[in-house]
């Protein structure tokens, strides 16, 4: 069975997920809200980027927020200059870079559901009286709820799925920044293949539930 | 009371230069073939589109060079070809929704007497989902009027409607007419919408203005007839005074007398619309006694126009005060030297009662 140290890999990699998708909904509504309205020559190039994670190799992305983040890079230094140290093995590390590496899961399916409401509720909000605020809030949001559900499951399930890129950025530290991925690939290294087997199958029956669960709901949705 | 909006709009393919000094009352259809610019003029009216030009109503700026007030800042109700009813909310929370943002404005409306006028009350509880479209287009029409408007904007409300809907709707849009104090601009490229519902008429053009003013008066225009539909014709306003039991007759009147129609049910003292085309009228000298033709009255001779063709005249005639279209023959025009300020008689072969 799972022994305190896989626990506690299981136990951050929830937080660590949990976390995450709390973050890219509060970050990712209002980049998808902007890419699904706006004609602003600067649509293309931030779509790029937020998609960049999709196609990069995980190692890739994280070499770079290593640099970036590290004593010598940009952001590495500002962290110090603030006094919040460097974010490189912690976890405030490791949240930051499964923000930026789970981004176009969360912000591709509200992007898709801002984009189906059209622009005539909206339209319509304005003409009783409905500020742009107001109408985001009052039509925008519930009925871009399906989205929600989909941004906030993938972007918990792709989370709690990488490895590359925590790799990097957290090393394997227990307790501190040993995701669920780590200690499988820990496990596999020292041969303990039955450790690996719950940890590995475990994971394997959360990614399909969850798909099952969205999947399920999309069906039912549509007779 | 009025509303004086110009506005050049243009974008590739189109160009729209209007000039509209609109009356601060009663119905004006926006009326032209569709790609004239109805839609997107209601549109920049509403401040859904920003053109430049400048917006007033009621001497309140809407927007010149220095200001543009947000449509949300607008006391206007607008209605939709489809009516876009909030899918997530009761008809109960779509009407509310803008009737208590609109605060203070809204409360000079009654709800119970706008869902009364509309026959919306045992909808309340459903979803749009479960609406039929006339339905959805009555509570649509409802929930703009409940903000309490200033101005009441309606693009193509029955477009998106098969006839049998229309039909449903037209009476309630009738009621409307006859109880609304605020102006509506009405947007159609119906002849019959126009004929029931207008009292005043802009007629669009591929994006020109073509012709504006009170529609009786726009459709009798000799030098420029505004066609709803194939023919020139005019819509008068009339109150039906007496039923003939005996042959089915309603007699209504007109401030150039009483016209003999079909009996279609209408109560005596109702006001109604009766729509009598220039080719169903045809001019006399003397008051021909031993006819077939039940409508003969008095009127003279206004102004004598060109038709389409060179054998016809459209000639205009007045009649208490109200103006007729009469399409003749140049040749019996000349026959019968008609001239402006000649009496005759007029004979209506149809009088097509419209509403």
């Amino acid at each position: 069975m799972l022994n305190p140290s896989d626990l506690a890999a299981v136990w951050l990699t929830i937080k660590l997920a949990g976390l995450t998708t709390l973050l890219l909904l509060l970050v990712g509504t209002p980049v998808a809200w902007w890419l699904s309205r706006t004609r602003h020559w600067l649509k293309g190039p931030v779509s790029a980027v937020v998609t960049l994670p999709l196609v990069l190799p995980p190692a890739v992305l994280g070499f770079y927020l290593l640099v970036l983040m590290g004593p010598e890079g940009p952001v590495g230094r500002l962290t110090q200059s603030l006094g919040l140290g460097l974010l490189p093995f912690t976890f405030p590390g490791l949240v930051v870079a499964s923000v930026i590496y789970s981004m176009p899961f969360v912000v591709q399916p509200l992007q898709q559901a801002f984009e189906a409401i059209g622009e005539r509720p909206l339209e319509a909000a304005a003409t009783l009286r409905a500020s742009p605020l107001d109408a985001f809030f009052s039509i925008a949001l519930p009925l871009a709820l399906p989205g929600f559900f989909t941004a906030a499951v993938l972007g918990f399930a792709h989370t709690v799925g990488e490895f590359g890129v925590v790799l990097m950025i957290g090393g394997n530290i227990p307790g501190k920044t040993q995701v669920l991925s780590m200690a499988i690939y820990n496990h596999v290294e020292a041969l303990e293949y039955a450790q690996a087997h719950w940890l590995a199958g475990g994971m394997l029956a959360f990614s399909f539930l969850v798909l099952l669960a969205l999947y399920g709901r999309q069906w039912r949705r549509s007779p | 009371m009025s509303i004086a909006a110009r506005f050049s709009i243009a974008y590739p393919g189109f160009a729209c230069e209007a000039d509209l000094d609109l009356p601060g009352g009663g119905i004006t259809a926006l009326f032209g073939p569709s790609g004239s610019g109805k839609t997107t003029l209601l549109r920049a009216i509403a401040g859904l589109e920003r053109w430049p030009g400048r917006l007033a109503v009621n001497g309140e700026v809407w927007q010149d060079d220095s200001r543009f007030v947000p449509t949300h800042r607008r006391p206007l109700g607008y209605v939709f070809q489809e009516a876009s009813l909030f899918p997530h909310l009761t008809v109960a929370a779509n009407l509310d929704f803008g009737a208590k943002r609109a605060g203070a404005a809204a409360s000079r409306v009654s709800l119970e007497r706008i869902v009364d006028l509309l026959g919306i009350g045992t909808l309340l509880d459903r979803k749009p989902g479960h609406l039929s479209g006339g339905e959805r287009q009555r509570v649509a029409i409802a929930r703009a009027l409940l903000t309490g408007p200033e101005l009441l904007l309606m693009d193509e409300p029955l477009a998106a409607l098969d006839l049998a809907r229309k039909n449903e709707i037209l009476p309630y849009l009738e009621r409307l007419h006859d109880t609304l104090e605020i102006p509506v601009l009405y947007v159609s490229h119906s002849p019959d919408e126009v004929a029931r519902l207008a009292d005043h008429l802009v007629a669009l053009d591929a994006g020109r203005v073509v012709a504006q003013g009170p529609l009786a008066e726009t459709l009798a225009r000799t030098d420029l007839p505004i066609r709803l539909g194939e023919d020139a014709g005019v819509v008068l306003d009339a109150v039906v005074a007496e039923r003939d039991a005996e042959w089915s007759l309603a007699g209504v009147d007109f401030p150039g007398g009483r016209l003999w129609v079909r009996d279609t049910g209408h109560e005596i003292g109702s006001r109604v619309r009766v729509r009598i085309l220039a080719r169903d009228v045809s001019i006399a000298l003397e008051k021909h006694v031993y006819s077939s033709i039940l409508n003969t009255l008095p009127a003279t001779v206004r102004e004598i126009g060109a038709e389409s063709h060179p054998a016809l005249a459209l000639v205009k005639l007045d009649a208490g005060g109200a103006s007729l279209l009469a399409r003749l023959t140049r040749r019996s025009a000349a026959a019968l030297a008609l001239a402006p300020g000649l009496p005759v008689w007029v004979q209506i072969k149809a009088v097509a009662l419209i509403g």
